[in-house]
C-alpha cells in the first residue's frame, strides 16, 4: 500500500471513530427532523385554543354572517347586553376581547371609530383579520348605497397567472422558484458549514501531531506534503461519508414521518405557499399537494446538483483545508490560531452573504456571476445558482479556476506547513510565514 | 565500504542564520557514533538532513556508497529528542501504521512487533491507548517503532531521557546488541557517561562547525595531559613533597584513599615516563595508588567547546 493511502486511511479512521463524528452524523438528522416536528406540534397546539371574541354592534350594520367563526376564533353577538355590561362580562369571563361598533351614520367616520378591547395585546394577524372583515362589509354597504349590484362586481373578478417557460421548454412557477432558492441556499450554506467543520478538523489534527511531537517521526518516513495531502483527503472522505449518511437518513426519516403524520405532513410541506398558487399549480399538473411538491422537486436538476455539490465541496474543501493545515502547522496550540483564522473565514462568509443577497433577486446578475467564478467564493455562490440553470460553459470555467487555485494553494500551504510543523515556541507573524515560503528544501 | 555514512561539506542556512557550516563527517559501519555538541550547535539540523526531513543548501551525503535519496528512508530509523505518539491511537495499531510507513508489509510488521513486544514483555499493551501508558512505557513502544524495520542506520537523539535507570540500561544493552548485529548507530546526547559507555567514535559540533572528530580512544590520547594521581604511605610527608617538587610538576589533588596517605597529582614533562615517577616514589614509601588521569568525554567536551568560544 502506498504511503499516501496509508495516511488517508489512518486520518479517515481516526476521524470516523471519533465520538463526536458518530454523534454528529446520526443525531443531527434526528434533531433536525425532531425540531421540525416539534415546531409543527407547538404551532398546532398554539392554534388549538379557541379565542372567544364578542361584539357590540350599535350601528346594526353587521350580522352574524359577517363574523363567521374560524377554527381558532369564535364570535358572539353581545349587542343586546350593552357596552358597559359587556365590557365587565368580558373582563371577568372567559373571553378574549370585545369589538365595539358605535352608532355613527357616516361610513367614513365609522371606519375609524371602531374599538377593540382585550385582556392582552392581540396578535397582528387577529387585528388584520378583524379589519378586513369590517372593511369588506363597509365597502359592500357603500357600494349598495351607491346603487351598484354586488353580484355584478363579484362576477367581474378575474384571476391572472403568468405561466413561465425557459427556451428549453421547461415550465416553471412561483412555487418552483421558491424551491430553487431554498435548495440553493441550503446547499451553499451546508457547503460553508462542511468546509469550516472539516477544515478546522484538519487544523486540529495538524496541531495534535505537533503537540504530541509525533510529527518528526512521521516526516522522517513520509514527505510533509504527503502527510498534509493525506490528512486533507482523509478528512474530505469522512465529510463525504457524513453527507451521504445524512442524505440516506433524511430520506428514511422523511418517508417514515410522512406516512406517520399522513396528511398533516403534507400541510407542513406546503404551508408556505398560498392557496391560490397551489390551486393553479394543481390544475396545471393535475395532482394533489404532496405529489405536486415532490414533482416540482424532482424537476430540479437533482443529479447535476448532487454531482456539482460533491465537486464544489471537494474543490472548496481542498482550497480551504490546505490553508487550515498551514495555520495548524504555524502555531503550537489552538488558541494561537485566531489571528490567522479571520482571513480564511472572511471569503467563506462573504460568499454566503453575497449568495443570499443577490442570487435570490437575480441568479444570473453580474454580481453573482462574478462571485461564482472567484475560486474562494465560487463553491458557495455557484451552488446557489445551479438550481436556476447555469450553462455547462460557465460551470467549466468556474470549475477550472477552482481546480487551478486549489492546486496552487495546496502547493503554497505545503511550503508553510513543511517549515511550520518543526517550529516550536514563538508564535509566528505573517512576516515569518512569508520567510518560510522562501526556505529551500 | 568502510563508512556507512559520508557527509561532505554540508551547508544549511535558515534565512540569515547558518545552522551548519561546511560540516563533513565519516561514520564507520558497525560503530556507535556519538554526535555531541551544546544546545543549538546544529546537531538536530544535521540529523534532519540525514533523515531527509530537510535538504542541505549544498554538500553531498552518501549512505552505503549511494547518494542519499528517498528510497533510503526504509534504511534509517530515527528516534527524535522531542518525541511522541498519537495519544488516542491504540499501541498495536499505531506501531503497525508507523512500520508500514517505513515500508514493511502489514504481515511482516505484525510478526516483528510480536517479537519485540514479547522481548520487552509488553504484549498486553497491544490494545491500550498511548494516553493510558506512563511516559516510560510509551518510550519503550517508541524504541520498538524506531528499530523494528531493521534499518542499517539508527539515529538516537537523547534516547535515555524519560527512562528510569533500569530501563535506560535495558535500552543501552539493546543499542549495543543492534550494533553487534551490524547496525550503525548515531547517538546524540548530553550525558557524557553514556558516551564513554557506548561510543566508538565521536564528533563534536559547536556553533554550526565541526570542531573535533575521530575515534574516542584517539581523541582521548590527543587530550591526555600526562597527569598521574598518586597516593603514598610514608613516614615523612614533607620530605616526599620536597623531593617531588624538585623533579616534577606537582599539582594539588582532590581524591580520597583509605588512610592518611600522602596524595598529589603529578604532571610529567615530555621526556619523563611514568616509570621515572614510580621509581622515585618507590624509594620514599609504599605506593598505594598510581593511575594516569585519562580525560573524560566530559572534560574533552568542555575543553574543546571553551577553546572555540
Amino acid at each position: 500500500m502506498s504511503k499516501l493511502k496509508l495516511i488517508i486511511k489512518r486520518e479517515f479512521i481516526a476521524k470516523v471513530r471519533n465520538k463526536s463524528f458518530i454523534v454528529m452524523t446520526f443525531l443531527s438528522p434526528l434533531i433536525t427532523v425532531g425540531m421540525g416536528a416539534l415546531v409543527y406540534f407547538f404551532m398546532k397546539k398554539n392554534d388549538e385554543k379557541v379565542k372567544k371574541i364578542v361584539y357590540v354592534d350599535e350601528s346594526r350594520l353587521f350580522s352574524k354572517d359577517d363574523f363567521s367563526d374560524s377554527k381558532t376564533i369564535h364570535y358572539e353577538d353581545f349587542t343586546s347586553v350593552g357596552i358597559d355590561e359587556t365590557k365587565k362580562k368580558v373582563e371577568a369571563g372567559d373571553y378574549y376581547g370585545v369589538l365595539i361598533v358605535p352608532k355613527i351614520d357616516s361610513l367614513e367616520i365609522l371606519a375609524t371609530s371602531i374599538e377593540f378591547y382585550s385582556k392582552e395585546s392581540p396578535s397582528l394577524s387577529l387585528i388584520n383579520s378583524l379589519e378586513s372583515k369590517i372593511e369588506s362589509k363597509l365597502r359592500n354597504t357603500k357600494l349598495t348605497n351607491l346603487g351598484i349590484d354586488l353580484d355584478k362586481i363579484a362576477s367581474s373578478k378575474i384571476k391572472t397567472q403568468i405561466k413561465m417557460f425557459d427556451f428549453s421548454g421547461e415550465e416553471s412557477s412561483k412555487l418552483i422558484n421558491g424551491l430553487k432558492i431554498g435548495v440553493g441556499a441550503i446547499a451553499g450554506y451546508l457547503l460553508m458549514m462542511f468546509v469550516i467543520i472539516y477544515g478546522s478538523s484538519v487544523m486540529r489534527s495538524v496541531i495534535e501531531e505537533k503537540t504530541s511531537r509525533i510529527i518528526e517521526i512521521i516526516v522522517s518516513s513520509v514527505k510533509p506534503f504527503q502527510l498534509m495531502l493525506g490528512k486533507i483527503i482523509g478528512n474530505a472522505s469522512a465529510g463525504l461519508l457524513q453527507f451521504l449518511i445524512w442524505g440516506v437518513l433524511l430520506f428514511i426519516i422523511g418517508t417514515v414521518a410522512a406516512s406517520f403524520f399522513g396528511l398533516s405532513f403534507t400541510e407542513l410541506q406546503t404551508s408556505g405557499v398560498s392557496a391560490e398558487q397551489l390551486e393553479t399549480a394543481k390544475q396545471a399538473v393535475g395532482a394533489d399537494k404532496m405529489q405536486l411538491v415532490i414533482q416540482e422537486i424532482l424537476r430540479l436538476p437533482i443529479l447535476k446538483m448532487f454531482v456539482l455539490f460533491i465537486f464544489y465541496f471537494l474543490g472548496g474543501f481542498m482550497l480551504y483545508s490546505s490553508l487550515f493545515a498551514a495555520v495548524g502547522a504555524a502555531v503550537d496550540n489552538e488558541t494561537d490560531t485566531q489571528q490567522f483564522m479571520l482571513p480564511i473565514m472572511l471569503p467563506l462568509i462573504l460568499g454566503v452573504y453575497v449568495g443570499f443577497a443577490t442570487v435570490i433577486n437575480d441568479p444570473h446578475g453580474s454580481i453573482p456571476v462574478i462571485f461564482s467564478h472567484i475560486p474562494f467564493t465560487s463553491p458557495i455562490v455557484m451552488l446557489m445558482r445551479v438550481p436556476f440553470g447555469v450553462s455547462w460553459g460557465e460551470l467549466v470555467i468556474s470549475m477550472s479556476l477552482l481546480v487551478a487555485t486549489f492546486v496552487f494553494m495546496v502547493w503554497l500551504a505545503a511550503k508553510i506547513y513543511r517549515v511550520g510543523i518543526l517550529m516550536y515556541g514563538k508564535k509566528p507573524t505573517y512576516k515569518d510565514l512569508y520567510k518560510w515560503l522562501k526556505y529551500k528544501g | 565500504m568502510k563508512n556507512l555514512l559520508e557527509i561532505n561539506n554540508v551547508i544549511k542556512t535558515y534565512g540569515n542564520y547558518t545552522a551548519l557550516n561546511n560540516v563533513s563527517l565519516q561514520i564507520p559501519k558497525g560503530s556507535v557514533f556519538g554526535l555531541l555538541g551544546p544546545n543549538g550547535a546544529g546537531k538536530t539540523s544535521l540529523i534532519r538532513i540525514i533523515n531527509q526531513i530537510t535538504m542541505p543548501d549544498s554538500g553531498t551525503i552518501f549512505l552505503d556508497g549511494e547518494p542519499l535519496s528517498p528510497k533510503h528512508i526504509a534504511d534509517i530509523g530515527y528516534l527524535p529528542e522531542e518525541r511522541g505518539l498519537y495519544k488516542s491511537m491504540k499501541v498495536g495499531e499505531q506501531a503497525l501504521y508507523l512500520a508500514q510507513l517505513k515500508g514493511l508489509s502489514k504481515e511482516e510488521a505484525k510478526k516483528r512487533l510480536k517479537y519485540w513486544f514479547e522481548k520487552f514483555d509488553i504484549a498486553s499493551w497491544w490494545d491500550k491507548k498511548i494516553e493510558e501508558l506512563s511516559k516510560g512505557m510509551a518510550q519503550k513502544v517508541q524504541f520498538i517503532v524506531t528499530v523494528m524495520h531493521q534499518p542499517k542506520l539508527l539515529i538516537f537523539d537523547e534516547p535515555f531521557s524519560g527512562f528510569d535507570p533500569i530501563n535506560a540500561q535495558l535500552i543501552a544493552k539493546e543499542i549495543l546488541q543492534l550494533r553487534d548485529e551490524g547496525a550503525t548507530i548515531i547517538f546524540s546526547t548530553h550525558r557524557m557517561e553514556s558516551v564513554e559507555e557506548l561510543c566508538d567514535d565521536i564528533a563534536l559540533i559547536h556553533k554550526s562547525n565541526k570542531i573535533l572528530d575521530g575515534k574516542l580512544t584517539d581523541i582521548k590520547r590527543k587530550f591526555r595531559s600526562n597527569v598521574y594521581q598518586i597516593g603514598l604511605s610514608t613516614e615523612n610527608n614533607d620530605a616526599v613533597s620536597s623531593i617531588l617538587h624538585q623533579n616534577f610538576e606537582v599539582l594539588p589533588a582532590d581524591f580520597k584513599l583509605f588512610g592518611d596517605e600522602f596524595i598529589c597529582n603529578v604532571r610529567l614533562s615530555k621526556n619523563q615516563s611514568s616509570n621515572d615517577l614510580l621509581s622515585v616514589l618507590s624509594n620514599q614509601g609504599e605506593v598505594k595508588h598510581f593511575v594516569e588521569l585519562i580525560p573524560s568525554a566530559n572534560d574533552i567536551f568542555i575543553e574543546a567547546v571553551s577553546k572555540n568560544n
